[in-house]
């Protein structure tokens, strides 16, 4: 059973439509011509400049988790809160599954994202790939929409909002850095992973 | 031309297109990325529904149990999603009331009840715009994920509101069967196959 390859196609994963493919111009996308979704990107930045981006983040990432989102004073008691003490007063209550559910979408899976990205932005220069980087690309697909920092990063002010109705209240440096995270993370979704299947161009060659 | 019309399939993973060995409607591993390839998603109609039903059912309990206990030196106070958006309302946010409104009930009640027709279409085409049925998917898929925010706003409430005796907050039953809900209606979008809605009666599209 042999399964062949047709690289100089393209069909849209919503209608199916075929169409064939064509090289863009960097900062472009191809369109489906009859429902219009997104076939491929040829993205404006090249891999190894993604670097950067990826690693600023997984800094921000360690911020926003390590310093307390917001400290409340309320009649002397003062009360300061990181996003992990969150989770685990979840826990402790014992709102087991919402604990969980909340760690996977707001901690697992978004620094997996980031991990997952940079090293396969390192790995992509290498002429011969590990077996591995298929399997991470794929996982990595798969696992993107369930990381959901920026509707966290929605929560986060709601919840501020509420909370200074009953108390005062000081934002910490973690909210900083969850904007921060949110901003760089959708420079970083907005990169078509996607285009790290090609095998490296080589410079130089035209 | 449709891929499947010309023996082809493509991986919904890494988007590779491939030709599968002729006469095999199993799966086949993409040949690039090694995902199992379909022609359409196995069994997507069922497993939307499925996945709609048990939404359907926990979305009871998920609005008429409390999503968060209030305790303070004044007594407590119990929250649904529904008093959480009149709270807001009453309090002088309408903004905030009206997003949370939208995100909380308005989405995840659109999203169940346009899956539901849209698999209805896929059985019954009539004579519905195949490209709105498709904008209406696309809409479906990336306005899911937001309701979530409640959630997140009760996890992190619980989580910055705990002055011992005098204030602590809560999580209730209702927030882990509403987060149950967007996780389940998530699933059901994933599920359905969009490919679907073009495919009815085959016939060819002649609008571009």
């Amino acid at each position: 059973m042999t399964v062949v390859a047709e690289d100089g196609l393209a069909a849209c994963p919503e209608c199916d439509e075929l169409h064939s493919r064509r090289p863009l111009p960097p900062g472009t996308k191809a369109r489906c011509v009859r429902c219009g979704t997104t076939l491929y990107r040829a993205p404006s930045r090249r891999p190894d400049q993604m670097v950067p981006v990826v690693i600023a983040a997984l800094i921000l990432f360690v911020l926003a988790n390590v310093y307390p989102i917001v400290i409340l004073r309320a009649q002397g008691l003062v009360n300061a809160a990181t996003l992990p003490a969150s989770i685990l007063a979840l826990w402790r209550e014992g709102q087991e599954p919402m604990a969980l559910l909340v760690f996977a979408t707001t901690w697992v899976f978004p620094l997996f994202d980031l991990l997952t990205v940079l090293t396969l932005l390192l790995l992509h220069r290498r002429v011969v790939r590990p077996p591995l980087f298929a399997r991470l690309l794929r996982l990595l697909l798969m696992v993107r929409p369930w990381g959901m920092i920026e509707v966290l990063m929605l929560g986060v002010m709601v919840s501020l909002i509420k909370l200074s109705k009953m108390a005062d209240v000081m934002p910490g440096i973690a909210l900083w850095a969850f904007i921060g995270l949110t901003v760089l993370l959708a420079v970083i979704l907005s990169y078509d992973v996607r285009v790290l299947w090609q095998p490296p161009q080589r410079r130089g060659v035209s | 031309m449709s891929a499947h019309a010309a023996g082809l399939r493509v991986c919904l993973s890494c988007q590779q297109v491939c030709r599968p060995p002729a006469a095999t409607s199993a799966p086949v591993p993409c040949p690039r990325c090694g995902a199992p390839v379909s022609a359409r998603k196995p069994d997507s109609l069922a497993r939307t529904w499925a996945y709609l039903i048990a939404a359907l059912i926990l979305y009871i309990p998920a609005n008429l149990l409390p999503i968060m206990r209030t305790e303070s030196l004044l007594g407590s106070s119990d929250d649904t999603i529904l008093s959480g958006v009149v709270y807001f309302w009453v309090s002088g946010s309408a903004g905030l009331a009206i997003l949370i409104f939208t995100v909380s009930i308005v989405v995840p009640l659109a999203k169940m009840g346009i899956l539901a027709y849209l698999t209805c279409r896929v059985r019954w085409p009539g004579r519905a715009d195949r490209h709105q049925l498709s904008h209406l998917y696309k809409f479906v898929e990336v306005v899911g994920r937001w309701s979530m925010l409640d959630v997140f706003v009760v996890a992190l409430m619980v989580g910055m509101v705990q002055f011992q005796s005098l204030a602590s907050i809560k999580a209730g039953s209702g927030a882990v069967a509403f987060g149950a809900v967007v996780v389940l209606s998530m699933l059901a979008a994933g599920s359905f196959d969009p490919r679907l809605l073009w495919d009815n009666n085959g016939q060819p599209d002649d609008e571009r």
